[in-house]
Parts: structure tokens; C-alpha cells; sequence
């Protein structure tokens, strides 16, 4: 069957409504959340209609069929991953994912691995978000280790022209995006990995962009640890995913303790449950579990590879249409080299604010503003853009409402 | 259209022609507030005279509405008393709490009624509000050093 964004568009029903005064709904704020599709919905309504019961805990049918579920969609992550199912570990978002690996760095004790001191160097790059930023700032404020990182051409892209001095034999941890939410860039992996087990640092990869969108192989990517978050992979809220190479995560002290990642508990101390439930203290969240899994079926029956292409093919249009309006600066790569479907822009004088709000007249959704990476927009000189970021049910028509919709608010505001 | 409610034609001449937007060097008081959710900048500062507001000037980069919030603020509140901006401000502000139900009293607000229809857009108060913060922690600090 071919790929027809207009008829996946009818699993999603939020595309039955109509925005401001009856216009059609044009989303192009994927990268900020994506919409969901029935099938997500009804997981989750199923988990608590006829399910629902704390996993792992209870002696009854109840909880056996809610453990079962919630193991299974562990099951459906690993699978998407190509990962082990017992390096996959439920969080509540890519941010709790990225904050969970860095404070369970900072807890490591003299002897593990991972701990920090100062001397010791993190690595990140300019691009990061600010979820990918700060945790690594404050372990590196916790631990007196150096955070030095990549920084980031005018055109967008990691300048990796110093890539041995950067990641050196002091480098603990290297942390990096894969695709960038602002820029659209997608990293080139393989170097820097490379380079990283090279001096025995371990590579931390922000894939809130890119698992999405393309197929994520862990394994091939030869990464060690890697977050995402649910709801931009039409997953429902609450539930993000952390994943570790098994023998890294045997050796990562917890972040989060209390009930359920234990193996035993003494008034004056505890031991760990193996991986992955010493990454997971508490009662999980269940229904969203179960609603990630639906997410990620979805998005195999759709095809992985299919839905790159498209955002491809559509990125290209875009980005051929944006060369000819006059004083439309794009902020990141201008050619679809390396580069996915998030795509930031300037617009003369009108300010991203102004122009968002007229976008949103028209039905249009786009984000603006520094969309979470700061230091990137000083450094590409921008205090603010606008951003498309485009999906599986984006189409040429959306892509025309959006170049028709910035030239009518140069009409607009030149007034 | 609704939106013309929002970007009236006095936000958008101040917008292009912002007033007061150098900055003095002899300021009493200099601020530099950001709104975060958006990286809009405003540097504010304040001079007075005796109780009297004698400058409000500023720089900043920013939305239109922010920019002519800005600008027309400063317009407003320039020749009051410390007492008469507060109570512009605090008029202002109730203004902009009040999702689109008030049209604002032009004689107290003159200019700034005409962002009345941004009360209506929940994510453009904090633009609308930014300057007039910027002022009022400039006021205060400038007033607390006149007191010394
Ligand atoms: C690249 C990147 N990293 C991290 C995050 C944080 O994701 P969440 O807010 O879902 O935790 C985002 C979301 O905006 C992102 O785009």
C-alpha cells in the first residue's frame, strides 16, 4: 500500500475540528507534540476500563493483565530500539530520562565508572536543548567536572573540525542531540562515537527528534544510553523513555529511589532490583505505557522508512518554496543534506511573535520564539524564530497554506 | 478581521516608530528584564525628579506588542508622580486581566487602550506586560535610592 498522508490524517481525529472561526486545522508543531491517533487514545482508555491495576504488585487477576500489558509495551519499545527489553526504562519524558542519567551519574560513589570528578569532562554540543543542557551543567557544578562542547556552524550544522581536542582522554560523557528541534540538522553519529569509546566515554544520545521520525537502531548506532519522549511519537503524555546498554546500566546507581526498585530494604539501608525496574521506583505510569506501545505498532504499520521519506519529500518542497520569498532567512541547513522536517525560519522585520499570530488566524500552528535551546539562537544571531516542524499527516497543501499564510502577513504588517 | 483587534494601527505606528527608545546614560535606576518564554529583551531606565517621573527610557528587541507596550508606556508615564504611574500601571494591568471583557478608560490608559485586545491572547499578556515591569522595578529602585 502507498504512503497517503491524507488518509492517516482520518486516524487522527483532533483533524475533525476546525481552528479560529471555522478554518482548517494546519498543525505544523510536531516537534513540540504531536497529535495522537485513535489507536493511542483507545489503548489507554482500554488499560483503564478493563485493566487497571498497580503492575507488579498485586495478587490478583487484575494485576497480573496490567502487568502484562505494561511488559509487553517494554517488549514493543525494545523491539523499536533494537534494543534488550531489559534496557528499556519507563520514564515520564525524555526530560526525566536525561536527569535520570546524569544524576545517577552524580550518586556514583569512588570506584564506579561513572563517577565525576574534577578533571573529568562532559561533552555536549551547541545545539542542545535545553533538557540536554542543563542536567549536564549541574552535574558538572555538583562534581567539579569541565563541560566543554561542539560548537555550531553558520550553516547549522557541528563544527567536529576539532572533534580530538574536544572529546579527549578527560571526556567522560558525551551528550548530544540527533536531530536538532530548532535546526532540523540530524548529527552525524558515527564520528563522534567513535571518537568517544576511543577515550572510554560514554555516548548519551537525545533522540526526542529523531525516533519518531526515522528508524533508531541502537545497536547500530553503537550508542550507551539514549531518551525519547512519547508524545512526540504519537504517544500520549506521561511517558518517556530511557534507554542503557546492559552492562552500563548494572553499574548506574538509581536516580529516583522507594518502592518497587528494590531487591531488599533494612531500616538502615536497601540493594537494587536489576535493571530495569532500579530505574523504575514507584508505581509506573501504565495506561501511557500502553498507549506508547499503540504509538510505536502504529508507526510500524505505517513504516518507519516511509514516513522519513515523506518528511523528506515535503522538507525539500518547503525548503525550495522558502528560496524564493525575499527576506525569509532559514535557520539551519537550506538543502535536505542530513537534515529532517523541523525547520526554523526569520521573516524580515516581522517578529516570529507577530508572524505566529497571524499564522494561527489562518489556522496555522507553528511555534516561536528560542524553542528551548537559548544559547543556540545567540549564537545563530536570532533572538527568536518561527518554526515548522512537519509528520506523517502533513501535506503538500499544509506546506501551501504555510508559504501563502507568510506572505499574507507581510501584507498584513507592511499595512 | 479578529485579529485587527489585536494589531491595531496604534500598536503597529509604535511599533515602527517606538518612542523613548535610547538609552540615557544618567539613568537612577537601569533594568534589563527578559520574558523567558519567548527571549523578548527590554533595558529599562528611570530618572526622576523630586517625585516626578523626568525620563523613562529604553532598548530592547521584541514582538510588536511588546515593542509598543513598551513605547507607550513610556509616552504614558513620563511628567507623572510616582503615585500617578503606579496607579496607570495598576490599571493597566487589571486591563489585561480581563480576557477581552473591558475596553480600558482611555483617560487614564490614552494610548495603551489599544491593547486591550490582547487580553484576549493569553500568550501575548506577559509581551504586553514586560515593559511595564521593567518600569516598575526601575521606579522602585530609582525611588529607594532618591530616599537615601
Ligand atoms: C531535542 C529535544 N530534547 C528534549 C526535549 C524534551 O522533551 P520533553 O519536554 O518531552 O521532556 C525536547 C522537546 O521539546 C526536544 O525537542
Amino acid at each position: 500500500m502507498s504512503f497517503d498522508p491524507v488518509a492517516l490524517r482520518r486516524d487522527f481525529p483532533i483533524f475533525d475540528r476546525t481552528i479560529r472561526d471555522g478554518r482548517r486545522l494546519v498543525y505544523l508543531d510536531s516537534g513540540a507534540t504531536s497529535q495522537k491517533p485513535q489507536a493511542v487514545m483507545d489503548a489507554e482508555i482500554d488499560f483503564y476500563r478493563h485493566h487497571n491495576a498497580a503492575v507488579h504488585r498485586g495478587a490478583h487477576q487484575l494485576a497480573e493483565e496490567a502487568t502484562d500489558i505494561y511488559e509487553g509495551a517494554r517488549l514493543t519499545v525494545a523491539e523499536f530500539l533494537n534494543a534488550e527489553e531489559d534496557e528499556v526504562i519507563f520514564t515520564k519524558s525524555a526530560t526525566e530520562s536525561l536527569n535520570l542519567v546524569a544524576y545517577a551519574m552524580g550518586n556514583a560513589k569512588v570506584g564506579n565508572r561513572f563517577h565525576l570528578t574534577a578533571g573529568d569532562g562532559i561533552v555536549v554540543t551547541e545545539m542542545e536543548h535545553h533538557a540536554n543542557l542543563i542536567p549536564w551543567q549541574q552535574l558538572a557544578e555538583r562534581t567539579g567536572a569541565l563541560l566543554t562542547w561542539f560548537e555550531v556552524t553558520p550553516e547549522g550544522r557541528l563544527d567536529l573540525s576539532n572533534i580530538n581536542s574536544v572529546i579527549n582522554e578527560k571526556t567522560k560523557v558525551v551528550a548530544l542531540t540527533h536531530q536538532s528541534n530548532v535546526l532540523g540538522t540530524i548529527n552525524p553519529l558515527e564520528a563522534i562515537v567513535k571518537r568517544a569509546h576511543e577515550v572510554g566515554a560514554v555516548v548519551v544520545l537525545d533522540a526526542c527528534q529523531s525516533v519518531p521520525h526515522m528508524a533508531v537502531d541502537v545497536k547500530a548506532l553503537d550508542i550507551d544510553f539514549l531518551a525519547f519522549s512519547g508524545h512526540k511519537a504519537l504517544g500520549p503524555t506521561g511517558v518517556g523513555v530511557f534507554w542503557g546498554r546492559g552492562s552500563l546500566l548494572e553499574e548506574l546507581p538509581p536516580f529516583l529511589t522507594g518502592g518497587s526498585m528494590i531487591e531488599n530494604v533494612t531500616m538502615t539501608g536497601a540493594t537494587w532490583a536489576p535493571a530495569p525496574r532500579k530505574f523504575e521506583a514507584g508505581v509506573p505510569n501504565m495506561a501511557q505505557a500502553a498507549g506508547l506501545a499503540a504509538a510505536l505498532k502504529y508507526l510500524n504499520a505505517v513504516g518507519l522508512e516511509n514516513i522519513h521519506n515523506h518528511e523528506i519529500e515535503l522538507t525539500t518542497y518547503l525548503l525550495n518554496k522558502f528560496a524564493d520569498i525575499e527576506n525569509l532567512r532559514i535557520v539551519g541547513p537550506n538543502n535536505i543534506e542530513s537534515r529532517g522536517g523541523s525547520i526554523s525560519f526569520t521573516f524580515g522585520d516581522i517578529h516570529p511573535h507577530d508572524l505566529g499570530q497571524f499564522l494561527d488566524s489562518q489556522g496555522i500552528a507553528v511555534r516561536t520564539g528560542h524553542h528551548c535551546a537559548w544559547p543556540l539562537n545567540r549564537k545563530m544571531g536570532v533572538p527568536a524564530t518561527t518554526r515548522a516542524s512537519l509528520y506523517l499527516y502533513n501535506t503538500h497543501e499544509d506546506c501551501d497554506a504555510l508559504v501563502q499564510g507568510i506572505l499574507d502577513a507581510e501584507k498584513y504588517f507592511g499595512r | 478581521m479578529q485579529l485587527d483587534n489585536l494589531y491595531q494601527e496604534v500598536i503597529l505606528d509604535h511599533y515602527k516608530n517606538p518612542q523613548n527608545k535610547v538609552l540615557a546614560s544618567d539613568n537612577d535606576a537601569q533594568v534589563h528584564h527578559v520574558n523567558p518564554s519567548c527571549g523578548d529583551e527590554v533595558t529599562l531606565g528611570v530618572k526622576l525628579d523630586g517625585d516626578k517621573i523626568a525620563s523613562i527610557n529604553w532598548d530592547g528587541v521584541g514582538c510588536s506588542i511588546s515593542q509598543a507596550s513598551t513605547s507607550i508606556m513610556s509616552d504614558l508615564l513620563i511628567g507623572k508622580s510616582l503615585d500617578e504611574a503606579t496607579a496607570i500601571s495598576e490599571d493597566f494591568l487589571h486591563l489585561m486581566q480581563s480576557k477581552g471583557s473591558e475596553e480600558g478608560n482611555p483617560d487614564v490608559l490614552e494610548d495603551a487602550v489599544a491593547l486591550a485586545g490582547v487580553s484576549k491572547y493569553p500568550a501575548r499578556i506577559k509581551c504586553a506586560l514586560l515593559g511595564w515591569m521593567a518600569f516598575k522595578d526601575a521606579s522602585v529602585q530609582a525611588h529607594s535610592k532618591e530616599e537615601k
